[in-house]
This record gives C-alpha cells, structure tokens and sequence, in this order.
C-alpha cells in the first residue's frame, strides 16, 4: 500500500507489473487522463499543483480505509504534479484482490475519495488563452465573463 | 495578539500575490483567522468547500491556534 506523488509520466505497465501478486485472482486499476475539453471549453494543457506530504498523508490514509472495507489484497495510488500535456495521465489506481468484485469496489472508492480529500489543485490552459483553477470562484486574471462562469459552476457543487 | 505564519496555494496564492505571510490577529479559531486573510486578499471561495491545516496536520475551522503556528489555506481540490 503506497500513495505517490509523482514529477515525471506515469507508466501503466511499470505500475502494473510492480502489483502481480500469486494470491490475486484480480486486478482492476483506473487511469485519469487529461482531456481536451472541460465545462464547454476547449483545454490545451493542465498544471498541477500539490501540497506533497499532507497529499501522501491524506492518500494514503483513503488506501487503508479502503484495505478495511473491501477485501482487497493490497491498494497504490500515483498522482501527478506539474505541467501535463493533453492524453497524459494525471491519476493511477491499482487494486488487487482474490476475487474482482471487491476490487471494482474497492478501485471506484479510492479514486472518488482522492478527488475530494487530497489538497490537490487543477489549473487549465483554455485554447482562448484563459486560464483557471478548476472548482475554485473567480479567476487570477480577473476577467469578468470566466469570475461569473466561475460562480455557476460553484453554484452545482 | 498572535503572530502566526498564514500559507496560500493555488488560486489563493494567487489572489493574494505571496505564498505566506506573517499574520497578527486576535481571532481565536482558524475559521476566523480565514475570514480575517479572504476579506484583505479577496478570496471568493465559501469556507466549507476549503480546508486548513496547522502544522501539516489538516484540521476543523472551530480549532484554535497557538503563537507561532503555521496555518495552510487550501482552496477546493481538484484532484484527478
């Protein structure tokens, strides 16, 4: 069980590789990607900025939540920081577990939990030159039109 | 009057134009402290979707701070 913050491109066969267990009868694992398109609007790019050690902390602290509620054989977590291109991947999450309903399970929570725990923060690069910090009111630039956009998506939560 | 160190990240960083800054207040909660640091920086974001830490250790608004403390404003998360 680890969660890690990480500077570089997150490998799928490494991370996957470094799971294989003989008591496995499953492994399920999502993977976020950055796409093109966020809101309505066009994104280019995306910057990531973490808080690393209380992210490791938070995360790894939803790993053992998860290893207590689902009967799992083990849980990582990779995450991103800095600057990503389009079709990179932003978030990695393995699950093993003997038997793959609890690893579907198990998989779906940590990622749902990573999202809304870890102090993890999402800036998007828009075609129109914009940016913004993705859930957060109003906009660094201080452009009028993204500061109402802004409050609406508040509005939903 | 306590003297602490606020941090800021992302968009409050951002608002703000520092990353920390030494604060002297007499609120006596980190909820209060917030208010305090969004009406002089204009941070926008209602408490409840933000968070605090004192310390590296994430905490309630409701929890007092002592002299000294390093007090972390996080705006909403968007991680993922």
């Amino acid at each position: 069980m680890h969660c890690r913050i990480d500077h570089e491109p997150l490998e799928s066969d490494a991370l996957r590789s470094a799971m294989i267990d003989r008591r496995a009868g499953g492994f399920v694992a999502f993977e976020g990607w950055v796409r093109d398109h966020n809101e309505g609007r066009e994104v280019v790019a995306l910057h990531y900025e973490v808080h690393e050690r209380l992210a490791i902390k938070e995360g790894e602290r939803v790993l053992t939540e998860a290893l207590a509620r689902f009967e799992i054989l083990d849980a990582v977590c990779h995450h991103r920081s800095g600057d990503l291109a389009l079709t990179e991947m932003a978030v990695w999450v393995g699950v093993t577990s003997r038997h793959r309903a609890a690893a579907f399970e198990a998989c779906r929570y940590i990622i749902d939990e990573i999202k809304a725990r870890l102090p993890i923060w999402k800036k998007e690069f828009y075609r129109d030159g914009d940016s913004g910090w993705v859930n957060c009111v109003g906009c660094a630039q201080g452009h009028a039109h993204h500061a109402h956009a802004s409050r609406d998506g508040q509005s939903r939560g | 009057m306590k003297r602490v160190t606020a941090e800021y990240f992302a968009i409050f960083r951002e608002q703000a134009g520092l990353g920390e800054e030494r604060v002297e207040s007499n609120a006596a909660t980190v909820g209060e402290l917030f208010a305090e640091c969004a009406v002089r920086h204009g941070f926008a974001d209602p408490r409840e979707r933000c968070k605090v830490a004192i310390n590296d250790e994430l905490v309630a608004w409701e929890t007092p701070f002592a002299e000294g403390d390093l007090v972390l404003f996080f705006p909403p998360v968007a991680g993922g």
